[in-house]
């Protein structure tokens, strides 16, 4: 397979200017701070270098959004890009489709380009439908031929034949969603670039737009895909591309990516979390453990062993009423289940001291993969003293033969009954 | 592999290489631009496009009557005045409204510019288009109130094109101007309906530049919109009107320097829309 697109070096310089009074900045400064660089300039000749900002005048950092970043795509590759808020993902695919200049490095691209870092861009509320379509289409580059050859299946596509005539000021949000993603679907470009579009519209529509990227992959074309919901990023893409601050932090399979991806999210990794002292508040959680049979911490585990979360807690005062609140999600935030210390007993009345509830997961619950715990101390009926989201995180290993790998949620030891159906004799 | 397999290569300064080959790949996007322009002009208007035939209707009467029954100014040749102002009119309203739409053309598009890649230089120009349609309007107008007055063109009338194209290369060299400084300067949104209005007056619209005295007129032709108002007056009255040949090719310099310059600068600034605005 070929390269077809080729990021060398890339690096993206932006300046955060830390005036505080106004975003845009207005002409009169603009000319009170030429002039007082000409000053300075005229004072001091030899610092005075060409283009860059003269120390201490403007108070702007440099910030790099993208710091020599390199990798390729081969043609027909679905890469899926990861990564926390502001690490550097729309920064870089606006720089693949061309909206801004990169300040270092370059990048090769092979073939036509769309890129789709919005749904509806350049969607005019006050037309209708049909010519919506047309604007839309030219916007992101296909021909009025090319349109109008599609044009049946777009409305197909956004199910608005009754609407086409409206216009889209008029369409529920839904309606609107549904026309924009459909004029990009149906772009035929060789390499699609796709940022988060699948977060909008409702469950159904997302599976719809899920759907047609899947099958855009499968005609060979190449597509890059930025997501924070890792399940279609696993769904869509075989490689991933984690970037963190800038830099690439990983590429390569997209599960080993998800992997470090999650497992980087949080600090701890010997299976021990602890939290602040907070005297100031009645309760607070000062630590969370994942311990094996034996008590040891740790962070990994096999599907067959079983797990206890050791929550320990500081109450500053008496409580008579109270729980501990564990949840348990998988990485694309889904809550497999949620317990609180009530479960299965009424606790009893707390006075003033330090506790601990362990929460005992049992072997062969849960299959193997990352989960993110989350933790809570309470007071009913209301009262929550304190929360800690995706506190720690719980690694489970599989050990079962690829052949009976299990799908879903549980790995639980589910029970069968076997009958010979002939001579009505149990066997097994 | 080899540098030429790629078909596109991005790179930091050298700005983009193929910038008049996109251009013209983005020719639709830019026809359909103006499309949307014109057609979302008037939606939801009761009186719609009257409203391209009430503007410059309206002005030339105040024109005509404050300019020519109340001053008393002189028309050129034997036209008569709402003539001799119409025939201003044209060029001036092209350029004024060309200018105003164009250089909030980037702004209202911001969303555009931040999420899609084409060649900017499209949303200052098509926005221009629009202008012009309002101009055939007024044009169509002014063929009403010769036939009304009787009033009939010569030749020059074949002109006339040169003096549309200098009025929008003018007002396009403004608009990339005012667009592009608008971007990160949004003062230029003041600026502009100020500019406009000032210049109905300091231009020769409601009067002839015959009435600037001659020792003033080359610095008055400075103004690049006099030099284009003396042209079309020139193309439709006929006859009697001469052009002040000096002042008119300073203006066109002017205006052609103009257009040049804010092309330049809008090149220059471009790469950094996305970013700023």
């Amino acid at each position: 397979m070929s390269t077809v697109i080729k990021v060398e070096n890339l690096s993206k310089r932006y300046y955060l200017s830390h005036q505080q009074k106004e975003n845009f900045p207005t002409l009169r400064d603009a000319i009170t701070r030429t002039a007082s660089n000409l000053g300075r300039r005229l004072l001091h000749p030899l610092r005075a270098s060409s283009g860059q900002p003269l120390e201490g005048l403007d108070s702007t950092e440099e910030f790099w959004a993208l710091d020599d970043v390199s990798f390729e795509v081969k043609q027909g590759d679905r890469v899926g890009i990861i990564g926390r808020n502001g690490a550097g993902k729309s920064t870089l695919l606006k720089i693949l489709s061309r909206i801004t200049e990169p300040t270092k490095g370059r990048v090769s691209i092979k073939g036509r380009v769309a890129s789709l870092l919005e749904v509806g861009t350049g969607f005019h509320p006050e037309l209708t439908g049909r010519e919506n379509i047309f604007l839309n289409g030219a916007i992101l580059g296909m021909t009025r031929v090319e349109i109008k050859r599609k044009f049946d299946e777009i409305v197909d596509f956004a199910e608005i034949e009754k609407f086409l005539d409206t216009p889209v000021k008029r369409y529920s949000s839904g309606m609107y969603v549904r026309l924009a993603f459909a004029v990009a679907a149906h772009l035929e470009p060789e390499i699609l670039i796709v940022d988060e579009v699948l977060a909008v519209g409702d469950a159904q529509f997302q599976k719809k737009c899920l759907g047609k990227m899947e099958e855009v992959g499968k005609e060979g074309r190449t597509v890059l895909f930025v997501s924070h919901n890792l399940s279609a990023v696993r769904r869509l893409c075989a490689r991933s591309l984690w970037i963190d601050r800038g830099q690439v932090s990983f590429l390569g399979d997209t599960e080993k990516t998800i992997q470090s991806y999650l497992s980087s999210s949080i600090p701890m990794k010997e299976g021990i979390v602890k939290f602040k002292e907070q005297q100031d508040k009645p309760a607070y959680i000062s630590s969370v453990e994942l311990l094996d049979e034996g008590n040891n911490a740790q962070s990994s585990f096999l599907v067959n062993q079983l797990v206890k979360v050791k929550v320990t807690f500081v109450a500053n005062r008496r409580f008579t009423l109270w729980r501990v609140y564990v949840d348990l999600k998988n990485p694309d935030g889904t809550i497999i289940f949620s317990t609180t210390t009530q479960d299965n007993r009424d606790v009893c009345p707390i006075e003033r001291g330090i506790y601990s509830a362990s929460l005992i997961i049992p072997s062969q619950l849960l299959l193997e993969g990352p989960y993110l715990l989350s933790v809570a101390f309470g007071e009913p009926p209301t009262k929550r003293h304190d929360y800690h989201e995706n506190a720690i995180v719980l690694n489970l290993c599989g050990t079962s033969f690829v052949f009976d790998r299990k799908i879903g949620f549980l790995s639980f030891p589910f029970e069968w009954e076997l009958e010979d159906e002939l001579d009505d004799k149990e066997r097994c | 592999m080899n540098e030429e397999d790629f078909d596109l290569i991005i790179e930091p300064t050298k700005g983009f290489k193929n910038y008049w080959r996109d251009l013209w790949r983005y020719r639709e996007l830019f026809v359909f631009m103006a499309w949307r322009d014109i057609l979302v002009r008037y939606k939801q208007t009761v009186l719609g496009l009257a409203w391209s035939v009430l503007r410059p209707v309206l002005i030339l009467i105040v024109f005509t009557v404050l300019f020519g029954k109340l001053a008393k100014f002189p028309t050129e040749g034997n036209a008569p005045y709402p003539i001799l102002v119409l025939a201003a009119l044209l060029p001036w309203q092209l350029f004024a409204n060309a200018l105003s739409e164009s250089s909030n053309s980037l702004i209202t598009n911001a969303n555009m510019i931040s999420k899609i890649y084409f060649p900017r230089i499209i949303i200052p120009s098509s926005a221009v288009i629009v202008s012009c349609v309002d101009f055939l309007i007024t044009l169509a107008l002014m063929a009403g109130v010769m036939a009304w007055y009787q009033y009939l063109p010569d030749a020059r009338i074949l002109t006339l094109p040169i003096f549309v194209v200098l009025a929008i290369l003018t007002a396009l060299g403004g608009g990339f101007w005012m667009s592009a400084l608008n971007v990160k300067y949004r003062d230029f949104r003041y600026i502009v309906p100020f500019m406009v209005q000032f210049g109905l007056y300091v231009s020769p619209v409601g009067f002839s530049s015959t009435v600037v005295p001659d020792s003033w007129r080359l610095l008055y032709s400075l103004n690049p919109m006099v030099g284009v108002i003396d042209g079309f007056r020139w193309a439709l009255l006929g006859g009697d009107v001469d052009l002040y040949w000096p002042g008119f090719f300073l203006s066109v310099l002017i205006g052609l320097a103009f257009f040049c310059s804010g092309l330049v600068y809008f090149r220059r600034e471009e790469r950094s829309f996305a970013d700023v605005i």
